[in-house]
């Protein structure tokens, strides 16, 4: 097994959030391009501020819109991909700090872990 | 104008926005919140959760030829994440308290404050960091290629740092951007890291952050996915066809035309905000 080189786990990382981002670009995409074949000629409104409906706004939600094929709902299921694509990456790097036995950077990246937990959790009732 | 007529200027407004952002290193997030408030009408709550969206698929897009170069620095990264982090939560949590007016007051504060920021010259570093400094206790200083070969540094200034990246956080938190001008200017000015470094590893920190106001901004309804859409996919091709360009040209006046943009738009976001049209 090679070991978990900074190099080598700076280079996963990148390979990780690349993909993260095509795939979540590609689900915004089907979803943006069902939405405009459907309701292209819909007049857009964004002047007044009233805020998503439930089912756009929790996770449960938004995977069970983008589960019916919902436009709005792959759309925004292509979006929380995205947000969740640091995530990822941060959890990866605890992984890679534990192996390298860098207690100091596990806790580190712990910390930070634990914050975007608490922000997901918004999303996850 | 219909959905679609709107989601195809948005998405070249977005690419144009994206591309320009790259080449002048200003990043595509800082015009896309005004472009939305004030030339499309958007309400600046929605404009704020698109640009949030297209910054971290901006971030991470990049992210991938960035670290083949073996410019950016993981553990420097991670520990100041911990600061932009906790600062884009304490900003998200902002955003639903202060008025729209003046965040876009703030807003055009900040956009003024990039374009200076990008636009001086930077002062000569002064002497080289005493050894047992937060930086070396963190195992921060490490080497980078440069065209004389691997050159090492240190770091300096880590408290200094770490203050100045809580503020990045919550500006990138309250207002949707990746501020990388702040982040930048606390690792390479305050931290003296290499300046090269200092961007690299901004750019790999703009994801992480952005995605802890995110899932506070989605949470609350400020996420609009038809809204979003044109917004991210632009924002993301423009800022990857900018990278392909940048490797070939950087262009000095490309990026005072671009500070110009953005200077008018700042402009343009404070007289809103203080005459109450936001």
């Amino acid at each position: 097994m090679r070991a978990w080189t900074d190099d080598l786990v700076e280079r996963v990382i990148g390979t990780l959030l690349r993909w993260g981002v095509i795939l979540a670009a590609s689900v915004v995409l089907a979803g943006g391009a069902a939405y405009l074949v459907l309701y292209g000629s819909s007049i857009p409104d964004y002047r007044i501020f009233r805020g998503q409906p439930p089912d756009l706004r929790m996770a449960a939600g938004i995977a069970k819109e983008a589960l019916s094929l919902h436009p709005t709902g792959l759309i925004q299921f292509g979006l929380l991909m995205l947000i969740a694509t640091p995530v990822a990456r941060v959890a990866f790097s605890v992984v890679a700090f534990a192996l390298q036995r860098d207690r100091t950077y596990t806790v580190v990246t712990l910390i930070v872990f634990a914050v975007l937990m608490y922000s997901l959790g918004r999303v996850a009732p | 104008m219909n959905s679609l007529e709107f989601s195809l200027l948005v998405w070249l407004g977005s690419l144009a926005a994206g591309f320009l952002g790259a080449l002048t290193g200003l990043g595509g997030g800082v015009v896309i919140v005004p472009l939305l408030a004030l030339w499309f009408g958007v309400d600046i709550r929605y404009a704020i959760g698109a640009s949030l969206v297209s910054v971290i698929a901006t971030s991470s897009g990049a992210a991938a030829a960035y670290v083949k170069e073996g410019y950016s620095n993981l553990r420097i990264g991670m520990f100041l994440e911990i600061a932009t982090t906790i600062g884009a939560l304490a900003g998200a949590f902002l955003a639903a308290r202060v008025s729209p007016s003046a965040i876009a007051v703030i807003f055009g504060v900040v956009l003024f404050y990039s374009a200076y920021l990008s636009n001086r010259s930077r002062p000569e570093r002064p002497e080289p960091a005493r050894p047992g400094s937060w930086g070396t206790l963190l195992r921060m200083d490490s080497s980078y290629p440069t065209a004389e070969g691997i050159a090492s540094y240190r770091v300096h200034n880590v408290p200094g740092g770490f203050g100045l990246m809580f503020v990045a956080g919550t500006l990138s938190g309250l207002l949707g951007i990746g501020s990388g001008a702040v982040k930048v200017l606390a690792m390479d000015q305050v931290m003296h890291i290499p300046f090269k470094v200092s961007t690299t590893t901004s750019n790999f920190m703009i994801g992480v952050t952005a995605a802890a106001s995110a899932g506070v901004y989605l949470g609350r309804g400020y996420i609009d996915p038809v809204l979003s859409m044109p917004v991210m996919l632009g924002v993301l091709a423009g800022s990857m066809l900018g990278a392909k360009v940048l490797t070939r040209a950087r262009s000095r006046i490309l990026r005072i035309v671009f500070s110009l943009v953005i200077l008018a738009l700042g402009a343009e976001l404070v007289f809103n905000g203080l005459t109450g049209r936001m």
